[in-house]
């Protein structure tokens, strides 16, 4: 027997509101693709390009706990501030992230990039320097190639030193689209 | 030794069985109370989800869940008429007492057991529960109360 959508709303909402939750998440549709997005109780804790939820059900579940339920309502604010930002209307983000249980160097770097201001950009090797370990550039590499909320933390705005995009985990084709909505990225390379 | 099985993330099990839950509920209770039992239901697994130890037989898990809640729905639904000295006489419900009883035994044969004589689960349910055939659970359930019985035998 099938559960209507509206049982099923119903359900997924009184959880969330219940503070049931470790992790509520939503698929969301965006210029840059479909994105997955996740809460957790301390904020926002994953931007996924990875359209099928199920991959990373998984890992959320590892991280913040088994009860990772698909729940639009907690989700509502995040999607607010992001599609105003697509929309170029907001230049920063307001929301709380979580992002605690990374190393404290990984923590620092990220707190670091959230500092670096719409439309410019910066270099790995800046970012280590900021963080207190200048010669890091290639661990900082890593760590944005691991960022779990890309976009809000903006890896798309480091670049290599000789003004090279390098690469980005949801692809570069992404890093060029959010770069030019910024205004950052001068040349079209797709032309 | 076996391996224990991860626990899944929430939303794969409640992907996986709530239409079947929702289908006993409504069996037990009729469509109209089965919505608010359903929803029940899977919150009060939410609840206890973060005490478990690992993902073996969270179907059954979740019968004993449907089935418990079931039973209260039944309760609540009686209570307005009944007068209070029942609920005084019979303080402990039947179906807490037999829970506590089959603690010991192995999984399967403990959620059959509870299914059968706690809750009055027809085998096919329970061999729903379970992930298995009616035959299976009537096996399940029949060892596990010889299973108690001689374990009153030794304590006695």
């Amino acid at each position: 027997m099938t559960v209507s959508p509206q049982l099923d709303n119903r359900f997924r909402a009184a959880a969330a509101a219940e503070g049931l939750l470790d992790v509520a998440y939503d698929v969301t549709d965006s210029p840059v693709g479909p994105l997955l997005l996740a809460v957790s109780e301390r904020g926002l804790c994953r931007i996924s390009y990875d359209a099928e939820p199920e991959r990373q059900l998984e890992s959320l579940a590892r991280t913040f706990g088994a009860r990772v339920l698909r729940s639009p309502r907690p989700l509502g604010e995040v999607k607010r501030e992001l599609d105003e930002y697509f929309a170029g209307a907001r230049r920063s983000f307001d929301l709380r992230v979580d992002i605690e249980r990374l190393t404290p160097f990984n923590r620092s770097v990220l707190e670091e990039l959230a500092r670096v201001p719409y439309g410019s950009l910066t270099t790995y090797g800046a970012l280590a320097g900021q963080a207190g370990r200048r010669r890091a550039a290639r661990a900082v590499g890593m760590i944005m190639n691991r960022n779990p909320i890309p976009i809000v933390l903006p890896c798309h705005r480091v670049v290599g030193s000789t003004g090279s995009l390098v690469g980005y985990a949801g692809g570069l084709e992404r890093k060029e689209a959010l770069l030019r909505l910024e205004g950052s990225l001068l040349v079209d390379r797709s032309e | 030794m076996m391996e224990t099985v991860a626990i899944p993330p929430f939303e794969t099990l409640y992907l996986e069985h709530r239409d079947e839950v929702f289908g006993f509920l409504v069996r037990r209770l009729g469509r109209d109370r089965a919505e608010d039992a359903f929803q029940e239901t899977f919150l009060r697994a939410l609840r206890g989800y973060a005490r478990l130890r690992h993902g073996e037989h969270l179907r059954a898990w979740l019968y004993t869940i449907a089935a418990r809640v079931a039973v209260d729905e039944h309760r609540r639904r009686r209570s307005p008429e009944a007068p209070r000295e029942e609920a005084v006489r019979d303080s402990r419900p039947e179906y807490a007492e037999l829970e506590h009883l089959a603690d010991g035994l192995p999984a399967k044969e403990r959620a059959a057991v509870v299914l059968r004589y706690g809750y009055d689960l027809s085998y096919a349910d329970i061999g729903m529960a379970l992930g298995s055939s009616e035959e299976a659970a009537r096996q399940a359930a029949s060892s596990g109360v010889r299973r108690l019985r001689q374990r009153r035998i030794e304590i006695s």
